[in-house]
């Protein structure tokens, strides 16, 4: 076919405008500058995920000769088209879809979680709806909290069905469908199961997608004051990796501006007693993690060996691929990590009653907070983490605690869990925890120094990448994915006896934790994502030391409690189990 | 609840088994496409779809299983509860609805003393409300399994209901 063959000429606005065939009215009309509303649509094409459902009605312009009204995000333009975005009927019928929406929503704005950060309140806004001509029959559905990690009010549901094009199609956990019809239909799960109670693994892209409060993490800020204000317990916090590069976004900062220090500095004037750094435990678990690679590669145990520090993907596997539970790394999280030292090692340092301490931990992710309560991590009712918030809770904390975030000064974490070094730093992006694991590895096998510790190769946004690494005259042989649709593929590989891999990454969300379900909204703009991540990849090159084993704290620790990598107080204290989970 | 839905121990095997040899027969790539023909399958062996069947068919032709209760709940022919003897099916689209289907409803559901969608007491009647079924012209419409009554009256459908509940009980 000639490329003319393919174009199509319309005129928008009475602008001709000439567009490949295929083309949506809603992209022809962005081609001349022409912003036309949408609520319901979604383009994340760039991770696998693009949302179709048409059924909001919010951006219907009208076709000139045929008269009608159409949905911009769903009609594609024809040979002669004429669309008119602002007559006044394309204006009314905007503001009836809107206003028909809006007449059965629950209007108590003001206490929402999503308050100010709420798509449908901003449209509402934007189309300035000062009155609501409809009386729509409210639904009563109970909100659903039993997972401990999201809380779910489909009472505040507009059916725009981006949370089931995420959970289906990015992540192929399928857990959210529409129930029934007309009327009646409700975004539910099977069954009207609790969301504990089904195979949602809490990555919570579904949660990061949803344009209102119907779907939003639970939120944690009010048990967390309570905590830091009971001055018989020692509270204390750890913040992730992929937090200091978002954060930042809430207070009116350029995505990937980095704003560790001033976090710190926030934690502290919150009333944390001391803030330690979950980089920390990244070290650690890069220590814990090659050495048990390579003692699985030395003694034919079972290979790939899979990293384990993202719980939305651990409730994946054991969900869904229940026969592979040999292969994820027995480590525990970073998080877990530092939640189990807290209480032992820095509690014992310190003098402090273990049973004071309360560990609190900022986290990009909303999954984190269902793999706090796992009983895997909780030693005779001592849980390794006591309360997990996510960066956007952290954010709403600092301004409830009227904090000029902007002026505030740089301070360093506190000692004994607070150093890191630069490949803790990239943990937050997806390779960056198998090119961190990759550089210690490297230099327990050879004992010899690693020169370049960049492995640019293992670097990217691609779903799926693969590379090799020559350590000793052995092949390394690495896999990455993000995205539990890409993480499917690697592990049907496995299942079925066709992988070739010693190691594979796993993250959940798309681009690793920086796009993690706790972050600031990116609103559907992925160069955010992107940003983040360069921002961890630099922050990385600004470090003295680049490789985890470098970490003198972490060096401290194995000397001064818990003897050699692997052994069986660091097992005790650092590594887990998984079980198998029916599928529903 | 989560444990009455991957239970299927109450199930009866031997219709489990032709299911089971049923589901081999299909086209295993194709597993969306298979779902609708499985269900009817199913709901001909068991008589309803409850939970826990849906669950083991989701499983077996490898669907969530929020997809496989999302499309049973979509489609009024099949039953997540057991049916009576008798489905009657009251149309409640618009052509029947303005010639007085919700009054037939209504007194369909006295009578046989049930909730819509739920079996009656004796197991004799399901009654549900349904979409247009495309005979408008004879609007208002009300099937009683195969057998079609149209022009009906709450009085009419009343006296019917009667017969079948007595025609029974010789
Ligand atoms: S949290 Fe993830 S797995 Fe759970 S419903 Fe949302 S998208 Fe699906
Ligand atoms: S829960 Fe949120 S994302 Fe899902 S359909 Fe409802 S409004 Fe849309
Ligand atoms: S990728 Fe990161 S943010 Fe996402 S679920 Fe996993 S650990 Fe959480
Ligand atoms: S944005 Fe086009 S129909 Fe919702
Ligand atoms: S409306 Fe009842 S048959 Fe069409």
């Amino acid at each position: 076919m000639k490329l003319i063959d393919k174009m199509i000429n319309l005129k928008i606005n009475d602008m001709e405008i000439t567009v490949e065939k295929g083309t949506t009215v809603l992209d022809a009309a962005k081609k001349v500058g022409i912003d036309i509303p949408t609520l319901c649509h979604l383009d994340l094409h760039e991770l696998g995920a693009v949302n179709q459902s048409a059924n909001c009605r919010v951006c219907v312009v009208e076709n000139e000769d045929r008269g009608n009204l159409v949905p911009a995000c769903a009609e594609k333009v024809t040979e002669g088209m004429k669309i008119q975005t602002d007559t006044k009927k394309a204006v009314m019928g905007r503001r009836t879809s809107l206003e028909l929406l809006l007449s059965n929503h629950p209007k108590d704005c003001l206490t929402c979680v999503k308050n100010l950060d709420c798509e449908l309140q901003t449209m509402a806004n934007k189309m300035n709806i000062s009155e609501i001509h409809f009386t729509g029959e409210m639904m009563d559905h109970p909100i659903d909290i039993s997972s401990g990690a999201i809380m779910k009010d489909p009472n505040k549901c507009i059916m725009c069905r981006r949370c089931t094009t995420m959970c289906d199609d990015m992540q192929t956990v399928g857990v959210l469908s529409p129930l029934k019809r007309g009327f009646d239909v409700v975004v539910a799960t099977a069954f009207h199961l609790d969301l504990g109670e089904t195979s949602c693994t809490y990555c919570g892209q579904c949660v990061s997608v949803c344009p209102t409060a119907a779907l939003a993490e639970l939120p944690q800020t009010a048990n967390v004051w309570r905590r830091i204000n009971n001055k018989d317990r020692h509270t204390v916090v750890q913040v992730a990796p992929a937090v200091r590069v978002a954060l930042g976004e809430m207070f009116g900062y350029e995505p990937g501006e980095i704003s560790t220090g001033k976090i710190v500095s926030a934690l502290k004037r919150l009333g944390f007693d001391a803030v330690f750094d979950t980089n920390f435990g990244a070290d650690l678990t890069i220590v814990e993690e090659a050495t048990e690679l390579i003692n699985r590669i030395e003694n034919n145990k079972p290979l790939p060996m899979l990293t384990s520090c993202c719980p939305a993907w651990v409730q994946f596997i054991e969900q869904q691929f229940p026969e592979l539970l040999d292969v994820p790394s027995s480590c525990k999280s970073p998080q877990s990590m530092v939640g189990a030292l807290s209480k032992t090692y820095y509690a014992e340092n310190k003098g402090i009653d273990p049973k004071k301490v309360r560990m609190v931990s900022v986290m990009p992710c909303v999954a984190k907070k269902a793999e706090a309560a796992r009983e895997e991590l909780n030693e005779q009712g001592q849980k390794d983490v006591d309360y997990v918030i996510t960066t956007r809770e952290l954010a709403r904390m600092i301004k409830e605690a009227a904090i000029d975030f902007r002026s505030l000064p740089d301070e360093p974490f506190d000692d004994i869990l607070g150093e890191s070094t630069g490949a803790a730093s990239i943990f937050g992006a997806t390779g960056g925890v198998i090119e961190a694991a990759t550089r210690t590895a490297y230099e327990m096998m050879t004992g010899k120094e690693l020169k370049n510790v960049d492995f640019k190769q293992m670097r990217g946004m691609e779903g799926i990448r693969e590379t090799s690494v020559e350590i000793n005259g052995t092949t390394l042989r690495i896999g990455i994915a993000h995205e539990l649709r890409n993480a499917r593929k690697l592990l049907e590989d496995i299942r079925d006896g066709n992988s070739h891999f010693d190691a594979i990454e796993i993250m959940a969300c798309p681009g690793g934790c920086i796009g993690g379900g706790g972050q600031p909204f990116h609103h559907g703009r992925t160069d955010v994502l992107d940003k983040r991540r360069q921002a961890l990849y630099a922050m990385d090159t600004t470090k003295k030391r680049r490789k985890s084993h470098e970490n003198a704290m972490v060096q401290k620790l194995y000397e001064s409690y818990l003897g050699q990598p692997g052994s069986q107080k660091a097992h005790q204290l650092l590594h887990t189990t998984y079980s198998a989970k029916a599928r529903i | 609840m989560r444990k009455d839905v991957i239970n299927t121990k109450d199930l009866e095997q031997h219709h489990l088994d032709s299911l089971d040899a049923y589901i081999d027969t299909l086209d295993k790539s194709r597993k969306e496409e298979s779902l609708i023909p499985t269900l009817y399958k199913a709901q001909n062996l068991f008589g309803y779809l409850p939970h826990n069947l849906q669950w083991y068919i989701a499983q077996k032709l490898n669907l969530p299983s929020a997809h496989v209760n999302g499309v049973v709940s979509f489609y009024s022919f099949f039953s997540e509860k057991p049916l009576g003897k008798y489905t009657v099916s009251v149309c409640m689209g618009t052509a029947c609805f303005v010639k007085g289907a919700d009054k037939v409803l209504d007194r369909i559901l006295k009578k046989t003393q049930t909730e819509p969608n739920e079996m009656s007491e004796d197991g004799k009647f399901t009654v549900k409300d349904v979409r247009c079924i495309g005979a408008c012209g004879l609007a208002p419409v009300v099937t009683v399994n195969e057998k079609v009554y149209g022009n009906i009256s709450a009085q009419q459908m009343e006296e019917i209901i009667s017969q079948y509940q007595e025609e029974d009980n010789d």
